[in-house]
């Protein structure tokens, strides 16, 4: 069975380098991407450095990996580019997590800036060059080691996996051969791009590799921050305010802590927390806590179907109000002046919930001086976690010891690790080690959304009824959390664009939520290109193809979906088809659904979906085709059922019992997905399956009844709504 | 103190009789691979095997368990040899894989039952069991591999 990654936190630059028998390369992560160093150079290097690759004269092969795990496969992803290169026998690599060092072991963002954020669907993307290179460097090392032992020119050998070749006399000297008496070279051997693998000669990119975690996670044995136990260790739950970012006033403390087992309650920022000696006990004293919260949070009296219904409807009439421009291309004034015909509609979404599958929760340990933290947790950005925590608690980075664990989901929420600093300002107060787990209400109710929002559209044709013009703006809370995938990047190229955001301010906690603004912004987009298809007398295909701009991937996405849905096909009496198309993270894909529909019950059936997705190279197809499945279902649940809404200020939804997700019974029956044959470089996968699916089923729908859907999620009352409209 | 067989051993647990099953299983007898999801009893997470029926934990109390036998994903199979583990391997279904121990542990029961289920006889059992990351159809996949391959 593959080796399990463990906890490798405690792995230092001087364990990992020192001791250890064999050949241990370092990095170093310039502003020009990924080199790796001899440790003689690493003394000098200017830069940080740190352990990447080591390999042992038993022949095995450890790589850190700098990717977060939360289901997405990129720790496995990120070093297959690495071993391709190495040309190892993956069978004999084992993976170690990185420590949280994102001066080392972090990818260069646009700005230089180093990080380890596993967001937005960026880690296989951001790492596959610097990883390939380094691959290819040490490969370069045991050549040459090989080489100099044989007395032979470095150029006339080859690599098979785990061994050097020498085609001329057929000798072999495995990895671990070399690693016994080889030495890394003062000066690290420099590899240029054309030395790279071709794609044609990948052993491991492209191929179906295993992942490593999975094995861990059929028997129970993967850990999460969930399952950490400290000896001495006690647990807490925090309760926070109704109305979200209240603070506490007060409480009834004294009859709290004459509850069994409880041994503290600790004011917090934003909740109140109750430590008690089992977790039973904590959830018995969290029922008797009653607070007393502060009624000066921006939520207070907030309601969200008021801000939706009609506030937000007042903000798009009035001229006056201040206004964002996203995109601004072309005349449009003059596009709709001189338009042949001017389609407009507008759509509404609701607040949707992350719903990871485990609780946010986090474990913290102070050392008895109380000058150095240790935390537990699941994070997608360790390096920033780690800061952060370090910052909230007046520490310095250095003193924090952060160890990752697997995550139970992130989608986006678990950049910002509040219940981290949560379980550190507890371990603190009660100067003991502390599992603090928020319950699902809790989780629910303390939610970062996705954010609800109004958008008006209008596009102008002209007189060869080509789409010539194109107004789009959204209305909502959260900035840069609304307008993502609001401008027709890599798909339709209309020459007159005007994209604008008008914000609002509720005093709700939103956050980036799998493909942050594209669910929505996607199905406006989407849904009014049908509309406009449909009534123009056109198929919808047809009417992208003559009478939109393309880019040329777009074309190609959409033969491709064509091809894949055999989209000309009459379906069954009952039966029909809607299309979408969408970017995210770099890559494009089009969607086709197939649904029917109890009209009587305003339930609609998703039974097929088929996703042809140009992602660049794929590093592993059946992760790959997984994560765009994970990506159509999770787009899916939010299409047909989720909703969060506020009333008085307070979360109303509580548990899956009211905001309900997705399960088996409602799932696609059959999920198709296409890779086209790609050798550029790889883009995002984890989010391109599901911006796409809302205007897929409201397309289709309106094939099906001949009405439109406007407001998502497209629940029961609102399907029946939309039939009597 | 509450005293039950775990995985096939013997097991005694001091608190109080009310205490959710889930958590005397996680935090008192340290077998962490029954995952807490929603203390509510919709999702699943919890699932385990109380006298071989497949039972959510956070709605079960530890007196109810007094004399039972309790099967954990720890206990389903000495070395992940059971073939929905195995299948479960080999069609690559987890993700985030916090909820597949209470997956397996419920599609363990159907084949159980049913060693050859339709795919609607498979859906209809496992309907009580979320997904946040959508592995459905790689779950509906693996049971219906394992099935077969016994």
């Amino acid at each position: 069975m593959a080796r399990t990654v463990s906890d490798t936190t405690q792995i230092s630059r001087r364990s990992f380098l020192g001791g250890a028998a064999g050949l241990t390369f370092v990095v170093s992560f310039g502003p020009d991407g990924g080199w790796l160093l001899s440790a003689a150079q690493a003394e000098t290097a200017a830069h940080s450095i740190g352990a990447w690759v080591r390999i042992a004269p038993d022949d095995s092969i450890t790589i850190i990996t700098p990717a977060a795990e939360m289901g997405q496969g990129s720790m496995t992803g990120v070093p297959v580019a690495l071993a391709e290169e190495l040309d190892a026998d993956w069978s004999k690599v084992t993976l170690e997590m990185a420590p949280a060092e994102p001066d080392i072991y972090g990818y260069a963002g646009r700005d230089g800036s180093k990080s380890m954020r596993i967001v937005g669907s960026r880690a296989v993307m951001s790492y596959f060059e610097p990883m390939r290179f380094a691959g290819a460097q040490v490969r370069k090392v045991l050549i040459q080691a090989a080489a100099k032992e044989w007395g032979v020119n470095a150029d006339t050998l080859v690599t098979e996996p785990n061994v050097v070749v020498d085609p001329t006399t057929g000798r072999r000297l495995s990895y671990g051969e070399i690693a016994e008496f080889a030495e890394v070279p003062a000066t690290m051997p420099a590899v240029s791009a054309d030395e790279l693998k071709n794609n044609s000669e990948f052993r491991l990119i492209g191929k179906p590799v295993a992942r490593r975690d999975i094995p861990a996670k059929v028997n129970g044995t993967a850990q999460y921050a969930i399952d950490v136990r400290l000896p001495g260790m006690v647990y807490a739950s925090t309760v926070h305010a109704p109305v979200q970012l209240a603070e506490p006033e007060s409480w009834n403390d004294a009859e709290i802590r004459k509850q069994q087992g409880v041994i503290d309650v600790v004011r917090l920022e934003h909740g109140v927390a109750v430590v008690a000696d089992t977790f039973e006990h904590v959830l018995a004293a969290r029922k008797a806590l009653q607070v007393n919260w502060s009624k000066n949070a921006v939520a207070e009296g907030y309601d969200s179907e008021q801000a939706l219904d009609r506030d937000y409807e007042a903000i798009a009439a009035d001229a006056n109000s201040p206004s964002k421009p996203i995109t601004s291309e072309g005349d449009v004034e003059r596009a709709f002046k001189t338009a042949s015909k001017v389609y407009k509609a507008n759509f509404r979404s609701d607040y949707a919930y992350h719903a990871q599958m485990e609780p946010l929760n986090g474990v913290a340990r102070f050392n008895e001086a109380g000058d150095q933290l240790e935390i537990w947790e699941g994070t997608q950005s360790p390096g920033d976690s780690r800061a952060r925590i370090a910052e909230a608690l007046g520490l310095k980075t250095s003193q924090v010891i952060h160890h990752q664990q697997y995550m139970g989901g992130g989608f986006g929420r678990r950049t910002i690790t509040d219940y981290s600093i949560e379980a550190a300002r507890i371990a603190r107060a009660i100067k003991r080690p502390v599992k603090m787990i928020w319950t699902r209400e809790e989780d629910l109710k303390f939610g970062m959304f996705r954010p609800q929002n109004y958008q008006c559209l209008e596009a102008a044709l002209d007189d060869d009824g080509k789409v010539a013009g194109w107004r789009h703006c959204v209305i909502g809370d959260g900035d840069g959390l609304i307008y993502s995938g609001i401008r027709l990047e890599r798909y339709y190229e209309i020459p007159n664009r005007l994209v604008e955001l008008r914000g609002a301010s509720h005093g709700i906690r939103l956050k980036h939520w799998r493909s942050v603004a594209h669910p929505f912004n996607i199905f406006a987009i989407e849904a009014l290109v049908d509309e406009m298809a449909t009534s123009e007398g056109l198929d919808p295909l047809e009417f992208r193809r003559t009478r939109i701009a393309m880019t040329p991937r777009a074309q190609q996405v959409f033969d491709a979906v064509e091809r894949l849905s055999d989209w000309q096909k009459p379906r069954p009496d009952g039966r029909a088809l809607g299309l979408s198309v969408t970017e995210r993270s770099g890559s494009l894909g089009a969607g086709v659904v197939e649904i029917s529909l109890d009209a009587a019950r305003g339930r609609i059936r998703v039974h097929k979906v088929w996703a042809a997705i140009d992602g660049g190279t794929v590093v592993q197809p059946v992760m790959a085709r997984r994560n765009v499945e994970s990506g159509i279902v999770y787009g899916l649940s939010s299409v047909l059922k989720e909703r969060a809404t506020v009333t008085n200020g307070a979360v109303v939804q509580s548990n899956f019992n009211d905001y309900r997700l997705l399960r088996m019974a409602e799932a696609p029956e059959e999920i198709h997905v296409e890779f086209l044959d790609r050798d550029t470089s790889p883009t995002g996968l984890g989010e391109i399956g599901n911006p796409f699916i809302a205007a897929a089923v409201a397309n289709a729908f309106h094939a099906l009844t001949g009405k439109r859907l406007y407001h998502m999620p497209f629940t029961p009352e609102r399907v029946r709504q939309a039939l009597t409209a | 103190m509450v005293r039950f067989n775990v995985n096939g051993k013997r097991v005694s647990v001091a608190a109080e009789p009310d205490t959710p099953l889930l958590w005397a299983i996680r935090e008192h007898l340290a077998l962490t691979g029954t995952k807490f999801g929603c203390g509510g009893g919709y999702c699943g997470a919890c699932t385990v095997h109380v006298n071989g029926r497949a039972t959510k934990s956070c709605q079960t109390t530890l007196a109810s368990v007094e004399g039972s036998t309790v099967t954990t994903i720890e206990g389903l199979s000495p070395d992940s040899s059971h073939p929905l583990q195995k299948a479960w391997v080999a069609e690559q279904v987890p993700q985030c894989g916090y909820c597949q121990s209470g997956q397996i542990m419920q599609a363990a029961e159907l084949l159980e039952r049913n060693p050859r289920p339709t795919r609607d006889q498979i859906v209809a059992h496992m309907n009580g069991n979320l997904c946040r990351c959508g592995t459905y159809t790689g779950i509906i996949d693996a049971i219906q591999r394992a099935a077969q391959e016994g």
